[in-house]
């Protein structure tokens, strides 16, 4: 799916990389806890988290996600903008709950992948 | 083997905006050498997990990077308290991580199981008061 289209799904407001609105998103996670999208996430582009600090811009950036969703109407910080930026990662907003963005997501044809523990 | 490239890199302590910097200059190098992606991403997940736990745990370190023409030598160290029970903190889901690093997302006791599960070879060396060495290798090919 083209992020465009996930974008308009959610509602997403975008603060980053605003030439990548056409990328292709197959895959996404979601969590709080980027000690399990270390330990469990799998080739998924897209993390949807409520966590806001700029080791989630770190996180992202080790694991190959291209774009970082923060639920429940949470913004990103400039410094970590800035950093998204140079890493060439999206950021967006949404207002929607993690349950709800995700099920929305879910719905529309993307899956997770390396959610089940080995 | 001589190795091809040496890099070494600072890891400050409690410096939580630039954790990651040292394993985010090892990732943009292996790609510039034209590394498989695979391999980067591998490497990339067992720095990164090294030099969060020097920021964590042992008040700022250093890592060492040996590129070679068929492995990737790492090693993440540091002079902080060390490591009572290896056994038990190799265990996942143990942590000894405070409060305020789990609100950051961190500290849910996967670090060290997941560096060896990335790493083709893993060493840890640690002991109360004499700081941890961590030695990861991955293999090219």
């Amino acid at each position: 799916m083209v992020l465009n289209e996930i974008i308009e799904l959610i509602n997403g407001e975008i603060h980053t990389c605003t030439d990548k609105m056409n990328i292709i998103i197959k895959s996404a996670c979601g969590a709080d806890l980027m000690s399990d999208v270390m330990a469990f996430s799998k080739e998924n582009a897209m993390l949807l988290t409520g966590l806001v600090n700029p080791q989630v811009i770190r996180t992202a950036e080790m694991m190959d996600i291209q774009v970082v969703v923060f639920v429940r109407g949470k913004k990103p910080s400039k410094e970590m903008c800035e950093l998204a930026e140079e890493k060439g990662i999206v950021l967006l907003s949404t207002d929607l709950s993690m349950f709800t963005a995700c099920g929305i997501l879910y719905k529309a044809g993307i899956v997770g992948k390396g959610s089940e523990c080995e | 083997m001589s190795s091809i490239i040496i890099k070494e890199y600072d890891i400050p302590a409690n410096d939580f905006s630039r954790a990651g910097e040292a394993s985010s200059n090892v990732r943009k190098l292996l790609t510039q050498l034209g590394v498989n992606p695979a391999i980067i991403k591998r490497t990339s997940i067992a720095m990164y997990e090294a030099e969060l736990n020097v920021v964590i745990h042992g008040n700022g370190g250093r890592a060492r990077v040996e590129i070679f023409e068929d492995k990737i030598e790492i090693l993440v160290y540091d002079e902080g308290p060390g490591i009572e029970d290896i056994e038990l903190a190799m265990k996942e889901g143990y942590s000894t991580a405070p409060d305020f690093i789990r609100e950051m997302g961190f500290g849910a006791g996967m670090g060290l199981s997941n560096i060896k599960k990335n790493s083709d070879k893993f060493v840890l060396e640690s002991e109360p008061n004499k700081g941890t060495r961590v030695y990861i290798t991955i293999y090219l090919y």
